[in-house]
C-alpha cells in the first residue's frame, strides 16, 4: 500500500516537473527552432513546430553581413581577459586572507563584499568622461578592466570560501618535512585548490560574458561583444527574427554549457557563502 | 621571525587587490559627487560652474524622478513577488523523487545563463508580438483578442521577462537549501501524525526564512539597475512607463549629456542600493562567524 502511494506520487512529481521544466525552457527552445526557419516561417501563423523547411542559411547570413565572428571574438577576448586578471589578483589576496587571517580579515571581506553592492549606474557619469579623456570608450582594453573590477569581489571571495575548506594541518606537515614557502605552493596546495579555481573561473567567465551594463555603455562597434551585437537587433532589423535567432543562439550556447556545469558553485558564488 | 615574515608576505599579497578596490570605490564615487554640485552639460562645454545642491533639488523634483522611482520600486517588488512564489513550490517539486531530474534541473537552470538582451529580444518578438508572436497565436486559438504586450501593459512585459530570467536563481538557491533539510526531522513529524501542509509550514517554511532572505537580497541588488532588458525593448517608454532610476539616470547622461543631474542621480540610486547592501552584508557577515 505505502509502496504504491510512493510510486503514484513519484509519477506525479516526475510528470509536474518534466512539464513546469519545459515551459521554462521553452522560450530558448522556440528561439533555437526559429534560427533553422526562413524568415516567413518563422513569422507565419500559425507557428510550425517542427514541420518546416529546415535551413542553416540564417548562420552563414548573420556571419556575412554582421561579421558575428568579430563579436564573438570580443566577446572571448573581454570576458577572458577580464576572470584571468581578476583570478591573478585575487588568488594572492584570498589566499593570504585564508591561511593567514588577522582580526581585521572579517571587515576587510565584507568591505569587498560591499563594494559589489555600489551600483553601476551610480559611477557611470565619471568612468564615462574619464574613458572620454583617455580614449578607452569602445576599447578592449577598457571593458576588460572595468568587467575586471566589477567581479573582483566576488572572484575574492569565491576563492576565499575554496580555500578556508583546505585544512591547515597539511599546510603545518609540509612546514615541518622542510618545504618552503614555494614548494608548498606548487606540490601541496595547488593540487587542492584546483577544483575551486576552476569554478570560480567559470562562474566570472559567465557573469563577465552576460554583463550588459557596461558594454552597452561603453562600446559600440570595434569593441562591442555579443551583448551589444544582439542589441543592435532592437532596432528595425528585429524584423529579422530567423536571423536574430541564430545570432542569439549561437552567443548564449557556450554559456549554457559552461553554466550548466558550474550551477553547484552559482550558488555559493552569487550568495558569497550565505547559502550552501 | 618566521610568523613575522609571513604576515608581511600575507600583507604583501593582499595590497594590490584592496588598493585596486579601494581606488574603484572611492574615485568615481567621489567624482560624482563633485559633479552632483556643477552645472555641467557636455553639449554646452565651458560652461561649468558651482551649483550646490541644485542639481539634487532638480532631480529630486523632476516628475521624471517620482515615476522612475515608482516604476523601480513595482519592478523590484513584482520580480520579487513571482520568483519567490513560483520559486518555493518549483524548488519543492524538484526535492521530491523525479525520475530525470538532472535534465529537469538544467531546463529549470538555462534561463539563468541567457545574456538579458538575448532573453529580452526573444520574449518581445518571437513571443509578445502582437501579431505574430507565439502568445498572440494561443490567444487566437481560445477566441481571445491578442494583447499588444509593449503597448497595453509595459511595464508589466518587462516584470514579465525580468522574472523568467530570476526565477532559475531564486529555485536554484531555495533548492540548496531544501537539501540541506534534515530528513529526519520531517519523518519524525510524519509519524506524530503531522499532515504535509503542517510539516511545510512548521518546519520546511522556517528553514527556508534564510534562504528567502539572502534571495530578496541578492535579487533587490541586482534588480534595482535593471539596464539591458529596459534598453533593448522599450528604451524607457512609452512615454516615462517602463523607464526606472537606472534608465533615467542613463538618459540624462548619455543622451541628453547633462552630467550635473545624472550625477545627483547617480547619488541617489547608491543611496538606494546601499540600505539593502547593509541588511546583506549583515546576514552574511553573522555567517562568516559560523
Amino acid at each position: 500500500m505505502a509502496r504504491m502511494v510512493t510510486t503514484r506520487n513519484k509519477v506525479i512529481s516526475t510528470a509536474a516537473a518534466w512539464l513546469v521544466g519545459f515551459l521554462i525552457f521553452f522560450p530558448i527552445l522556440w528561439m533555437v527552432l526559429a534560427s533553422f526557419k526562413t524568415e516567413l516561417e518563422a513569422f507565419a501563423i500559425p507557428p510550425s513546430f517542427l514541420f518546416f523547411h529546415w535551413t542553416t542559411e540564417n548562420y552563414v547570413t548573420v556571419q556575412e553581413r554582421s561579421d558575428y565572428l568579430h563579436h564573438a571574438l570580443n566577446s572571448i577576448i573581454i570576458a577572458g581577459g577580464s576572470t584571468l586578471i581578476a583570478m591573478l589578483i585575487a588568488i594572492p589576496a584570498a589566499w593570504s586572507m585564508a591561511f593567514s587571517p588577522t582580526k581585521r580579515t572579517k571587515d576587510v571581506l565584507l568591505w569587498m563584499l560591499s563594494t559589489k553592492m555600489m551600483p553601476p549606474v551610480g559611477v557611470l557619469v565619471p568612468i564615462y568622461l574619464i574613458y572620454r579623456t583617455f580614449g578607452l570608450l569602445d576599447t578592449r582594453s577598457g571593458l576588460i578592466f572595468i568587467l575586471c573590477l566589477g567581479n573582483l569581489p566576488i572572484v575574492i571571495w569565491m576563492l576565499f570560501t575554496y580555500f578556508k575548506e583546505i585544512p591547515k594541518d597539511i599546510l603545518e606537515a609540509a612546514r615541518m618535512d622542510g618545504a618552503t614557502i614555494g614548494r608548498e605552493l606548487i606540490y601541496v596546495l595547488t593540487p587542492m585548490a584546483v577544483p575551486g579555481l576552476a569554478s570560480t573561473l567559470l562562474l566570472n567567465l559567465i557573469l563577465a560574458w552576460n554583463e550588459a551594463f557596461w558594454t552597452l555603455n561603453l562600446s559600440t562597434l570595434e569593441a562591442a561583444p555579443l551583448t551589444v551585437f544582439i542589441a543592435s537587433y532592437s532596432s528595425p532589423e528585429g524584423l529579422f527574427w530567423a536571423k536574430l535567432s541564430a545570432a542569439s543562439t549561437l552567443a548564449i550556447a557556450p554559456i549554457l554549457v559552461l553554466g550548466w556545469f558550474s550551477q553547484r558553485q552559482l550558488v555559493r558564488g552569487l550568495t558569497f557563502g550565505a547559502v550552501k | 621571525m618566521a610568523t613575522q615574515q609571513t604576515q608581511l608576505l600575507a600583507r604583501t599579497l593582499l595590497t594590490p587587490a584592496v588598493a585596486l578596490l579601494f581606488i574603484w570605490m572611492i574615485v568615481p564615487l567621489a567624482l560624482t559627487i563633485y559633479f552632483a554640485t556643477l552645472h555641467y552639460n557636455l553639449l554646452d562645454p565651458g560652461s561649468e560652474s558651482f551649483v550646490g545642491l541644485e542639481n539634487f533639488r532638480y532631480f529630486l523634483t523632476d516628475p521624471a524622478f517620482l515615476a522612475s522611482l515608482q516604476n523601480t520600486l513595482v519592478l523590484v517588488g513584482s520580480v520579487l513577488a513571482i520568483t519567490i512564489i513560483l520559486g518555493v513550490p518549483l524548488a519543492l517539486l524538484l526535492d521530491q523523487q523525479v525520475v530525470g531530474l538532472s535534465i529537469v534541473r538544467l531546463m529549470v537552470i538555462a534561463p539563468f545563463f541567457v545574456m538579458p538582451t538575448v532573453s529580452a529580444l526573444v520574449w518581445k518578438n518571437l513571443l509578445m508580438h502582437p501579431v505574430s508572436g507565439l502568445f498572440a497565436w494561443i490567444a487566437q486559438l481560445f477566441g481571445l483578442p491578442a494583447i499588444d504586450w509593449f503597448n497595453d501593459a509595459p511595464l508589466f512585459s518587462v516584470i514579465l521577462i525580468i522574472s523568467w530570467q530570476w526565477l532559475p536563481f531564486a529555485t536554484l538557491i531555495l533548492l540548496t537549501a531544501l537539501q540541506s533539510l534534515d530528513e529526519e526531522q520531517k519523518e519524525a513529524a510524519e509519524m506524530d501524525g503531522a499532515s504535509a501542509i503542517s510539516t511545510f509550514i512548521y518546519i520546511t517554511l522556517p528553514h527556508l526564512a534564510r534562504p528567502i532572505t539572502v534571495v530578496i537580497l541578492i535579487e533587490t541588488i541586482f534588480l534595482l539597475t535593471v539596464f539591458a532588458e529596459i534598453f533593448v525593448t522599450t528604451g524607457g517608454g512609452p512615454g516615462l512607463q517602463t523607464t526606472n532610476i537606472a534608465f533615467l539616470i542613463y538618459s540624462q547622461a548619455l543622451i541628453q549629456y547633462d552630467v550635473g543631474s545624472a550625477s545627483a542621480g547617480g547619488l541617489v540610486a547608491v543611496v538606494l542600493a546601499n540600505i539593502v547592501a547593509f541588511f546583506l552584508v549583515r546576514i552574511v557577515g553573522r555567517n562568516l562567524e559560523a
